[in-house]
């Protein structure tokens, strides 16, 4: 089988930001997500107004793809349909869902919002990151009751193996229904290792990844 | 009309969530969409509802739409005229 190479990696793990392994910020005067993602957002100077009208889901996915994507001139290497992108979540978009339940709730004083209900589906983060990064490849997102990176190793896999897809970002992109727990890592995947790390592709690899991240992260 | 115009830009950045600005920054009679603040069809979409929840007026007709949210000042001329 061809060879698939992990060339790159982000993550945002409550308030403590890595990129390749390396974490550099990681504010504690943020009680919330809000006000952290925000000050993240403005730490990596990203200069992209439309991530204010985000939902909380997006915005970690959309700034966990920042992170990871920075510096990597993905657009120069690749045409816009050879990259692809697969996610996982576990809460789907249900604290959005909430926000447009609320909303609709009461007939009396029945005002949906259509900037929360374009957000109630989770594919949604996909295109922020899509249209940001000009990415047209293949993508979809899968729910799973927790993360289990088998379901990334396979669907990438077979991605890179069967179809145009030269280069992927996979990964978890979590946000509690409660807002208080989230969390998100995201790799780049290539089938040329411009890193010369030699980081294999692999389900044991990403496991013992994201247990690192957490063990980091929570002791 | 001033108080008008003043709240209308307060509502504006809240409900179309345009953090970076202020606003006095929004020019009144400058264009909302294109070329303005770049607004988005989502977003034409919010001002129909903030029209309806602040100021009880419902655009029926959508074709009035381009004219009313040209601007604020177009926007506050609606409103000055159609509300109850």
């Amino acid at each position: 089988m061809e060879k698939i190479f992990i060339t790159g990696s982000g993550s945002i793990v409550g308030t403590n930001i890595c990129t390749d392994g390396k974490c550099g910020f990681n504010p504690q005067d943020f009680p919330d997500f809000t006000g952290f993602i925000k000050a993240a957002y403005k730490h990596f100077k990203i200069g992209f107004p439309k991530f204010y009208k985000m939902d909380n889901l997006s915005k970690l996915a959309f700034l966990t793809s920042e992170i990871l994507l920075r510096d990597r001139k993905l657009t120069e290497r690749y045409k816009p349909e050879e990259t692809g992108i697969v996610l996982l979540n576990s809460s789907s978009t249900l604290e959005t869902d909430d926000k447009h339940y609320h909303s609709i709730r009461d007939r009396s004083n029945y005002f949906p919002s259509p900037a929360v209900f374009v957000y109630t589906l989770p594919n949604i983060m996909i295109g922020e990151i899509s249209i940001r990064n000009r990415i047209m490849g293949e993508n979809v997102v899968f729910i799973s009751e927790e993360y289990k990176p088998e379901i990334l190793y396979e669907y990438v896999t077979f991605l890179m193996t069967n179809g145009h897809v030269n280069a992927c970002i996979a990964g978890w992109v979590e946000y509690g229904r409660s807002g208080k727990d989230y969390e998100s890592v995201m790799y780049l995947v290539e089938k040329v290792d411009f890193t010369n790390l030699n980081i294999k592709f692999e389900t044991s690899y990403l496991e013992k990844h994201y247990c690192d991240l957490k063990a980091k992260h929570y002791g | 009309m001033g108080e008008l115009i003043n709240k209308l830009k307060h509502e504006i950045i809240e409900v179309l969530n345009l953090e970076d600005l202020e606003p006095d920054e929004i020019e009144t009679g400058a264009p909302l969409f294109g070329e303005g603040l770049g607004l988005d069809s989502i977003d034409a979409l919010e001002l129909i509802v903030l029209l309806e929840k602040n100021y009880g007026i419902k655009i029926d007709d959508p074709k009035k739409g381009k004219d009313v949210f040209y601007s604020v000042q177009t926007m506050a001329e609606f409103i000055e005229k159609n509300r109850a």
